[in-house]
This record gives structure tokens, C-alpha cells and sequence, in this order.
């Protein structure tokens, strides 16, 4: 991070000229190739996206379409086997381990369909962890978690454990999370694929009203009701875009 | 702030896992205490034998008479050591403070109705300072009693007892010595027993009556010199030798016919005993510490495996590799710190018990206490390092996905 003293507006500037200036994640050709036993498998093959800044995007498709490969690859969890990424102006696509792990705690808020919280730790502590690797001091943790809880309507439940909380509750402690260290993106992956429909209402009006507050959030789905809740749907197959654009019917919350 | 809040998420997953921790720590817990016990026991044993010969008088250097050889083959009583041997050495020997000539033998002792056998030893007035006993009752026979072979006798603490009689009663007591009667003057003070024989059940009487009228011999079983304070014990027993040699005349390149031993050479030789054993005790030790960290190596792998999803988050939400490295190797060294901890106090109980329960003395050492205490800490960075590496280098996508 001490090396990363440019500010973001420095960094947008040095990239190439055809990419616009608010874009938070741009793909130029991005393939990823993975060798299971003899066969190679090419999950991405060419991958050209470009995603504004509060932008609601939701990346769909079926299994076997790159989805997952692109959330990871997005999400700074993996690198591409070929072409570059750029997120809020890193190039990302030529970084080392811990540099990633860096970049996904300052740029990127993940929302995972199993919630994925520590168990043994209360919503306070988990909504404080990504600021622990930030190296945020104890005080200025607590506060902006607090903050961060009161955002989701969970101001009440901060000293509960996650089995304690329903499943929406939990959800809202992950996006709580993912808010903290005031990300580039969220980075939602089948939100409520664990959620019964109600409850799956209550979490997209949320990632709404984020939305509407300026937070730039890509929903990975497959489910066409929560797409549709975005302004935008980039449709995978085969590990090439399908289609990117408007093209469904918006469902109202 | 990163380190504080490793330690704490260590605590926590500890308290998690209450009894798995209890017993991976008991192998570092059983080692630490075995260190310390050992030790206490060991440096315990060493002040008791330090202590009980300078009691018998660490200046003390004693001259026994040896085994004569002839043509290759010992014999019995060839050449004994004598009175005269004794005179010469006080009068040679300018580094001698005194000379104690010892003449002793088993005796049949009788008080009134009591008949016991104890060893009966003719002696000079300046028996009781060379080997450090104090009269408690009544008083040691003098030089001159000695000139004038008294029939006085100075009985060990442990003679009016085995008389049945109280020891201040026993002063001026006739007991009977092989049939002729001694009037008791004295008491000497207690010494406790030093093994297979026991100092307090003796009684001293004048040399001269000794070699006169009960014995009738000038042979001794041993003479002690006591050296100046100032001089070499090494250069003193050269001396002696010497004096000792002229006197036997033995030839150049002869051998002796007599030894002469220095209570330091007793604790030289209680010592080595004392490190032997326990250098065979702490390797053992040594090896449950190492068992002990063995075990914490592998609850520590199981650890990683179980945490994977955990490990999974922290990566995603931006843990770094040496962080969590970091976190299991604290995990694993506050496991083995508190283990060491614990088998410290164990070891103090330990060491307690023995010396209560078994009269052994013991002390603790603070250099036993650190070195153990640093050693699990070591164990637990060492056996620690694999899991953390490997908890480390784990690829978050894949840790993200366990189940």
C-alpha cells in the first residue's frame, strides 16, 4: 500500500485513452485457462467489459458460462491466464498475492451466498475484520462498523453471534462488511440464493438503496428476478459476452 | 494493533476447543515439569552432598591404610598405618593444623542391662573440631587424659538412645568397653547418617587407652589431617604422600600402601553421579517435549483444515499471507506457552512433593525455569511453522469453497 501513493484520478489518467474516466473495472481480452488433468479448460475466452462508477450491474449466465471464473477474476481472487484488468485504476491483472489480498481489502466489498461470516465472532467483530487488515485502530473500527450496521438496520443485533441472527440478518452483517472500508465495488455472489423470497425482496432493496447512496454493485447471478433488478445485465456463455445491455424486463422490488 | 488482535482471535479459537487444547498441551505440560522437577532434584541432591561433607569437614583429608602388595598379589595387613606415621606427619609436614589418629573397632558395650555393639574409636582430644561436632553434654576428654590413659569415653548422639537412657543422665555413667569399665563425660552432637554407616553410633575414648588397654595394638584404620585454610588441599596431599612414602619406605616407582582421600573428591565423585542422572532424566524429558510438540504440529494441521472456510474469509477480505501465517503460528506458540506455564507450576508442586513426601531436598532453579520456558517456545515456532506455511499458502478461491 505505502508504494500506492498515487490518488485515483492520478492512476485513471495514466490508462489507455479509449477507456473512460469514471470506469471502475475495465477487461481488455480477458482469458482464463485451467489444465485439469490432460484437458485444458478455457473458462474465459476474451472477455471485453467496462463498468462505471455507481453502476448496478448484474453478470448472469448459466453453469459453465464463466461467471464464476469472472467473479473471482474480478474480485481479485484470481489473475488471467491472458489480457488485462484494470479496477479503479490498478492493473490488477499483473499483481502478486499479497498485493491482491490488499487490493480486495481497500477496493472491494464481497457479498457471498453463504454469508460466509466467522462463526464464533459477533456481528461487531465481523463487520470490523476487513479494517483489522486495513490496520484501522480499535477505535476508529468500532465506529465505523457501528455506522456500518446502523446502514443495514442492524444498529440492535451488534453483539449477536451469526447463529443467532436469521438469514437475512446474517446478510446484512456480510454487506455491512463488504461496506466498511468503503469499497470501489460490492461484489455480490447469488446474494439470496440462501434467502427465501421475502427475504430476498428485503436484501435487493437494500443493494437499492446503496445504489441510490452512489456505491457501485455487480450482482452474479442466475436467477432473472434478482437481474432484473439491475439497470444493466451482461449475459456469459461459453466463456464469451452474450449480450451487455438492458435487455430484460425490470421487475420492481 | 494487528498482533493484539492475532493473540486475542488465538485465545478465542482456544477457549473453543477446551479439552483438545488441555491435551495437546500436556505433552509440552509433562516435559517443562520434568525439566524443572529433575532439576530441582538434581541441584537439591548436590547442596545436601556439599553440605553434609563439609559437615564432616571439607579441609578434612583422610589417610587409610591401603592393601600391600607382594609380588603382584595384595595381601591383608602388610603394611598399617601407625601412631608413629601419625607423629611424623604432624612433625613434617608444616601445612597440617592437626592430626587426628583414629583406632577403631566394633565393641561389645554394656550399661546396666543393656548390651549393644558399637564401634569404639581411640582417638585424640582434637577429634571433635577436626570433624566438626560440638559437645552437647559434659565435656571431651583432654590431651591430658589421653597422656594418662583415661578411662573416660565420649559417646555418640545416638548411644544414650540405643542405652535407653536420657543423654544428659548418660554423664557420669559406668559402661563397660570389652569388660573394663569407662565413666561417659560427654555427648557429641548429632550428624545424621551418612549411608550404610552411621557417625553418631560411635564412641570416642583417649588414643593411648585405646592402644594400651582395650586394643592393644598401634595399628589405625585412619588418620585425618586437617590442612590451613591457605594452603592448596592439592599441594597438602602431595606433602602428606611424600612424608607418608619416607616413612614406608617405599622405593621410587613403588606403590603405595596407603591412600589418602579428600572429602572433594567425594564431591567431585557426587556430582558426576548427580549429572549422570540427570542428563538420563532430561533427555527423557527432552523427548516429551519433543513428542509434546509433535502433538501440537498435528492438532495444529487438523486446526488448518477445519478452518479452511475461516481462512478462506480472512484471504477474501484481505488477509495477507503473513498474516495468517502469523495467527496460527501465535496459536501455536501461545498453546505451548501456556503449556509451559502450566508445567512450570506443576514442576514447583513436583518438586514440592518430592521433598515432602520423599525428605529429598530440593531447589529450584530460575536457569531450569527459563530454559524450559524458552525451549516450549521454541517447540511451538518450530512445530508451528509447517501448519502456518500451509494455512498461509492456501488459495482462497479453493479455501472459500470448503466445506
Amino acid at each position: 500500500m505505502a508504494k500506492d501513493i498515487k490518488t485515483t484520478a492520478e492512476r485513471m489518467a495514466m490508462l489507455p485513452a479509449d477507456i473512460p474516466r469514471d470506469a471502475v473495472i475495465v477487461t481488455r481480452n480477458l482469458k482464463r485457462e485451467y489444465v485439469m488433468g490432460s484437458e485444458v479448460v478455457r473458462a474465459l475466452q476474451g472477455v471485453d467489459i467496462t463498468i462505471r462508477r455507481n453502476e448496478l450491474v448484474a453478470i448472469m449466465g448459466p453453469s459453465g458460462s464463466g461467471k464464476s471464473t469472472l467473479m473471482n477474476m474480478i474480485g481479485c481472487l484470481d489473475t488471467p491466464s491472458e489480457g488485462e484488468y484494470w479496477l479503479n485504476g490498478h492493473r490488477v491483472s499483473e499483481l502478486d498475492d499479497d498485493a491482491l489480498a490488499r487490493i480486495r481489502n481497500k477496493e472491494i466489498g464481497f457479498v457471498f451466498q453463504t454469508f460466509n461470516l466467522l462463526p464464533r465472532a459477533t456481528a461487531l467483530a465481523n463487520v470490523e475484520l476487513p479494517m483489522v487488515y486495513a490496520g484501522a485502530s480499535g477505535k476508529e473500527r468500532r465506529q465505523k462498523a457501528e455506522h456500518a450496521l446502523e446502514q443495514v438496520g442492524l444498529g440492535n443485533r451488534m453483539d449477536h453471534r451469526p447463529n443467532e441472527l436469521s438469514g437475512g440478518q446474517r446478510q446484512r452483517v456480510a454487506i455491512a462488511r463488504a461496506l466498511v472500508n468503503n469499497p470501489s465495488i460490492i461484489l455480490a455472489d447469488e446474494p439470496t440464493g440462501n434467502l427465501d423470497s421475502a427475504t430476498s425482496v428485503e436484501i435487493m432493496a437494500l443493494f437499492e438503496t446503496l445504489h441510490d447512496q452512489g456505491q457501485t454493485i455487480i450482482l452474479v447471478t442466475h436467477e432473472p428476478d434478482i437481474a432484473a433488478h439491475a439497470k444493466r445485465q451482461i449475459v456469459l456463455r461459453d466463456g464469451k459476452v452474450e449480450s451487455d445491455g438492458s435487455t430484460l424486463v425490470e421487475v420492481s422490488a | 494493533m494487528m498482533i493484539g488482535e492475532t493473540i486475542r482471535v488465538a485465545f478465542q479459537s482456544i477457549r473453543a476447543n477446551k479439552l483438545r487444547a488441555m491435551l495437546t498441551m500436556l505433552g509440552v505440560i509433562i516435559g517443562v515439569a520434568a525439566v524443572i522437577t529433575v532439576v530441582a532434584m538434581g541441584t537439591g541432591a548436590q547442596r545436601s552432598v556439599e553440605a553434609r561433607i563439609n559437615s564432616l569437614g571439607a579441609n578434612l583429608i583422610q589417610i587409610q591404610a591401603g592393601q600391600d602388595r607382594f609380588a603382584g598379589v595384595a595381601r591383608e595387613g602388610g603394611a598399617p598405618l601407625t601412631t608413629d606415621d601419625a607423629d611424623a606427619l604432624l612433625r613434617e609436614v608444616s601445612s597440617i593444623t592437626a592430626v587426628v589418629p583414629e583406632m577403631s573397632r566394633n565393641q561389645q558395650v554394656v550399661s546396666g542391662n543393656q548390651n549393644i555393639n558399637v564401634s569404639v574409636v581411640g582417638t585424640t582430644a582434637n577429634y571433635p573440631d577436626a570433624r566438626n561436632y560440638t559437645i552437647t553434654h559434659g565435656a571431651m576428654f583432654t590431651d591430658g587424659d589421653n597422656g594418662s590413659r583415661q578411662r573416660y569415653a565420649v559417646v555418640g548422639s545416638e548411644v544414650p538412645k540405643m542405652l535407653d537412657v536420657p543423654p544428659a543422665a548418660i554423664i557420669g555413667r559406668t559402661i563397660t568397653i570389652r569388660a573394663i569399665p569407662f565413666e561417659v563425660i560427654g555427648v557429641l552432637s548429632e550428624k545424621g547418617s551418612q549411608g550404610w554407616q552411621n557417625p553418631d553410633e560411635q564412641i570416642l575414648i583417649p588414643l593411648n587407652t585405646a592402644r594400651y588397654r582395650v586394643m592393644g595394638t598401634d595399628r589405625l584404620r585412619s588418620i585425618a589431617v586437617t590442612v590451613a585454610e591457605d594452603v592448596p588441599q592439592e599441594q597438602a596431599m602431595v606433602d602428606l604422600e611424600r612424608i607418608m612414602r619416607r616413612e614406608h619406605k617405599i622405593r621410587p616407582g613403588g606403590v603405595n600402601d596407603f591412600q589418602i582421600r579428600s572429602p572433594r573428591e567425594f564431591l567431585a565423585t557426587a556430582e558426576e553421579t548427580t549429572k549422570t542422572f540427570s542428563a538420563l532424566l532430561l533427555s527423557i524429558a527432552g523427548v516429551s517435549l519433543l513428542v509434546g510438540g509433535i502433538g501440537i504440529m498435528n492438532i495444529m494441521l487438523v486446526s488448518v483444515t477445519e478452518r479452511t472456510k475461516e481462512i478462506g474469509i480472512r484471504k477474501a477480505l484481505g488477509a495477507t499471507k503473513i498474516v495468517i501465517m502469523g495467527q496460527f503460528l501465535i496459536e501455536a506458540l501461545v498453546l505451548c506457552l501456556t503449556g509451559g506455564a502450566l508445567g512450570i507450576v506443576l514442576g514447583w508442586v513436583m518438586s514440592q512433593v518430592v521433598s515432602d513426601k520423599l525428605g529429598w531436598t530440593t531447589e529450584i532453579s530460575p536457569t531450569a525455569v527459563m530454559v524450559a520456558f524458552g525451549f516450549s517456545a521454541f517447540v511451538g515456532l518450530f512445530f508451528g511453522l509447517w501448519p502456518a506455511r500451509r494455512a498461509a499458502g492456501l488459495d482462497p478461491i479453493q479455501a472459500l469453497r470448503y466445506e
